[in-house]
């Protein structure tokens, strides 16, 4: 699928998929970036070959955040609702019920939450040693996989144990949406005639 | 044989649909480069996903339940259906606009395949469909999803296999073969599914084959499906210094499977609940056997495992205050599953069957009996002489009739159909037909691992496409029954007694795809422009009949009658009412359909002749 001009049924798809693997993957975010400033890169570079002795000395402009997408998270929540009645199980309130009570509900959430996450993303561990295990950090990790707790002093490498594991995702599949679709409607009210 | 890049294989099933592909530009030989299509569907209204499976279900919305653009596939605006995953999941809340077991229904001879009478139990305002219909829906979406994946390899240009179960009638075949046709399927064969679930074992060892399987071998085939349960012998014969895959019988039709034992469970454990005094509702019930499901899985697969809670979630939002708890402990799962549908029976045993009222006619006809272990021994009681005929293994089907053998020994058996992902179910097989094998004195069956349980019909019928153009071992065998059309006999006839009649074969058992009968002696007068009905017959074990064999009398097992075939000759040249001598052919098309046609005494004319599906048999 190699479409030059995608649809904008593609092009949104495409966002939510993209959105999710620049968290998820600091290699594709940088490739984004790259893409990103990949214009004015070039017409830098061209302005740099007819002025070559010019500095490119741009002072540094400030950061500018992203707004997330909230199509994809209403998208998960419609999800997790539809197959794990989960908006049902967090909505509730649990005081007054028994823990057997809250158990038995909590089996069918844990279940339809898993099967949830396990079709529509693969996860994986960050480091794939056992939590406890001593790792050495060489200079230049990704500090956006793994984050230094405790006595940070000093300079790399680091010498650590795993106190968590880390989860990564690899691979994002929500299903694609009409344009049409309302995705604020998150399980529509039920009416049996 | 062709230049299509793809070999397509297409699982048609019960309850789901596949589809896998070989790439033949990157397979040589036994190395081959086989996938699953992920086909995109609705998942929900307006939400489109790619699953490996699509749900065979259709459902049919009312014009004002879904906003516009609900419907919309990735390559379409124009539907007013869904199929797929959505169909299944919303229909469950509305069954009266759900079609569901449309392929049961394509089958059932009790009904017009082509009239519109599906969903069965619709209120008056929803526009039914035929099964015939539904099918051609299934089909297309999978030739449309194909094609939005595939834009340069278009699919009507592709190898097209289309799976059905063995025990398909002619006129079964005929009308997947016809659904498939309208569906746009150009180039399409059918394949029997047991022997599609061997072809993918076949090609999932990569050659390894041979070694777990030698000559002589008799490999039984246990498939399991959603809705049908499905047998097939295969022998492992040598021709030319070459393994050889020889089909040699085929079950009976038997409409029971895993659906019927989820179903089965969810009222036991309904019936437990309302002993508790909860009365679950329908849509509890559906909640429920889809607990069931899953609950099932986990017991069959952990043995350690005693029981499984399980949670009928309530309707409203309120799920802790308002769930059902309750739990399917072992000891119900081995009475419901291991006892109902797998007892452990002897070789001797039959399947009970009971005369049905006539109301059951409105519904699908499922298997009296349930017990499959009974099924099974009937099979391979009713085959016990089906190698006699096969070169290369008569030697075998001596010594077994010597040693007074009263069932067919198979000595490996391949399993197919998610059920048999628990171990317990493939022990139990493999223990009660180990039994029936030591009582004979013969040594047990070997259990041929490595199947894909899931997959491996849509799989191995892409690897057939690939077969048939000259790579690799193919399964031979033909057609696994000889037909046949009653005549009255010339015996007098006994006053208030139907006429005796007599079996005339137009068509011998194992005839190959491509292949024409004889032309048979005997000629039948035939009304020029008014239909002429014949009653028809199939046998799975008369091997030996050959055109124009004239049998008088039968057992109850040996001919089994099927849909009646009606034969029109035009009134083109003739006076309308003349009555004109013809002989009838048999002829088995490429795609693996069975065709008779009427020829007219001393010219080449040929007319077809049709199968009557129109649910009028006395079956």
């Amino acid at each position: 699928m190699t479409d030059s001009n995608p649809s904008f049924l593609g092009r949104i798809s495409l966002a939510v998929s993209a959105f999710f693997r620049i968290l998820g993957d600091g290699e594709f975010a940088a490739a984004v970036l790259r893409v990103r400033d990949g214009g004015a890169a070039a017409q830098a570079q061209t302005q740099a070959q007819t002025q070559t002795q010019a500095p490119s000395q741009a002072p540094k402009a400030a950061p500018t955040l992203k707004e997330a997408s909230p199509d994809a998270a209403l998208q998960l929540l419609g999800l997790l609702q539809r197959d794990a009645r989960f908006i049902d199980f967090v909505e509730e309130d649990i005081k007054r019920f028994s823990d057997a009570d809250i158990g038995a509900a909590a089996r069918l959430v844990h279940e339809g939450c898993r099967a949830t996450l396990r079709e529509h993303f693969t996860i994986r561990p960050v480091r794939d040693e056992a939590e406890g295990s001593r790792v050495t950090l060489q200079e230049g990790f990704d500090a956006s996989a793994i984050r230094l707790t405790g006595n940070v002093v000093g300079r790399a490498p680091f010498v650590g144990s795993i106190s968590h594991r880390g989860w990564r995702v690899d691979d994002v599949r929500l299903p694609k949406l009409a344009e049409s679709h309302n995705a604020k409607v998150i399980a529509p009210a039920e009416v049996e005639l | 044989m062709s230049g299509a890049r793809y070999s397509i294989g297409i699982d048609l099933g019960t309850t789901h649909c596949a589809l896998s592909y070989v790439d033949t530009s990157a397979s040589d030989g036994e190395k081959t480069t086989l996938a699953v299509l992920p086909i995109a569907q609705l998942t929900g209204p307006g939400a489109i996903a790619d699953l490996d499976l699509l749900p065979s279900f259709l459902y049919l919305p009312h014009p004002d339940e879904l906003g516009s653009g609900d419907l919309h596939l990735p390559w379409t605006g124009e539907r007013q259906f869904a199929v797929g995953e959505f169909a299944r999941s919303r229909g469950a809340a509305t069954p009266i606009r759900l079609v569901s077991s449309a392929k049961s229904w394509l089958c059932h001879p009790g009904v017009d395949r082509r009239a519109a009478i599906l969903p069965s139990d619709a209120p008056p305002e929803v526009a039914r469909v035929s099964p015939l219909e539904s099918s051609v829906r299934y089909l297309t979406h999978l030739r449309e999803a194909w094609d939005h994946a595939h834009p340069d390899a278009p699919f009507h240009e592709q190898d097209i296999t289309v799976t059905i179960p063995a025990s398909f009638d002619p006129a079964a075949r005929e009308l997947t073969a016809e659904a498939a046709q309208a569906a746009g399927y150009g180039r399409m064969t059918l394949l029997e599914e047991p022997q599609a679930a061997l072809y993918s074992w076949i090609q999932k060892s990569g050659g390894q084959w041979r070694k777990q399987v030698k000559v002589g071998d008799i490999i039984l085939v246990v498939d399991v499906g959603g809705g049908t349960t499905d047998l097939s012998l295969i022998a492992v014969v040598e021709r030319e210094g070459n393994l050889e895959l020889h089909r040699v019988a085929v079950g009976e039709h038997i409409l029971l499977g895993g659906d019927n034992m989820d179903l089965a469970l969810a009222h036991v454990v309904a019936r437990k609940l309302a002993a508790q005094g909860t009365q679950a509702d329908a849509w509890q019930l559906r909640a429920l056997t889809y607990a069931c499901r899953s609950a099932k899985e986990t017991l069959l697969s952990e043995p350690t495992t005693d029981t499984v809670p399980l949670v009928v979630p309530s309707r409203g939002s309120k799920l802790i205050g308002g769930s059902i708890r309750t739990e399917l402990t072992r000891a119900e799962l081995t009475q419901t599953i291991l006892d109902g549908f797998f007892p452990q029976v002897d070789s001797a045993a039959r399947p009970v069957s009971r005369t049905r009222a006539g109301l059951t006619q409105l519904g699908l006809p499922y298997a009296q009996d349930a017990g499959i272990t009974r099924h099974l021994a009937a099979f391979l009681g009713r085959q016990v002489g089906a190698l006699a005929e096969l070169e290369g293994l008569r030697e075998t089907a001596a010594d077994a009739s010597a040693q007074g053998a009263s069932f067919l020994h198979p000595t490996a058996v391949l399993f197919n159909g998610g059920v048999f992902k628990s171990t317990l179910l493939v022990e139990r097989i493999m223990s009660t037909l180990n039994g029936w094998l030591a009582a004979e004195g013969a040594a047990p069956a070997r259990l041929l691992e490595g199947a894909d349980l899931d997959l491996a019909v849509a799989r191995g019928a892409a690897y057939y496409g690939y077969v048939r153009r000259g790579q690799g071992v193919r399964i031979r065998g033909g057609t696994a029954r000889a037909y046949y059309i009653a005549i009255e006999s010339a015996m007098p006839a006994v006053p208030g007694l139907e006429p005796p009649i007599q079996a005339l074969c137009v068509a011998p058992f194992g005839m190959e795809e491509g292949t024409e009968a004889e032309l048979p002696a005997q000629e039948f007068g035939l009304v020029v422009g008014e239909p002429v009905h014949f009653r028809f017959f199939g046998s799975s074990v008369r091997r030996q009949d050959q055109v124009g064999t004239l049998l008088d009398f039968w057992g109850p097992d040996e001919l089994q009658e099927l849909e009646e075939i009606q034969a029109t000759l035009p009134a083109s040249g003739r006076t309308s009412g003349e009555v004109v001598p013809v002989k009838l052919h048999a002829r088995v098309t490429e795609a693996g359909t069975l065709e008779l046609e009427a020829v007219p005494r001393g010219t080449d004319e040929r007319w077809k002749v049709e199968f009557d599906v129109r649910g009028n048999a006395n079956a």
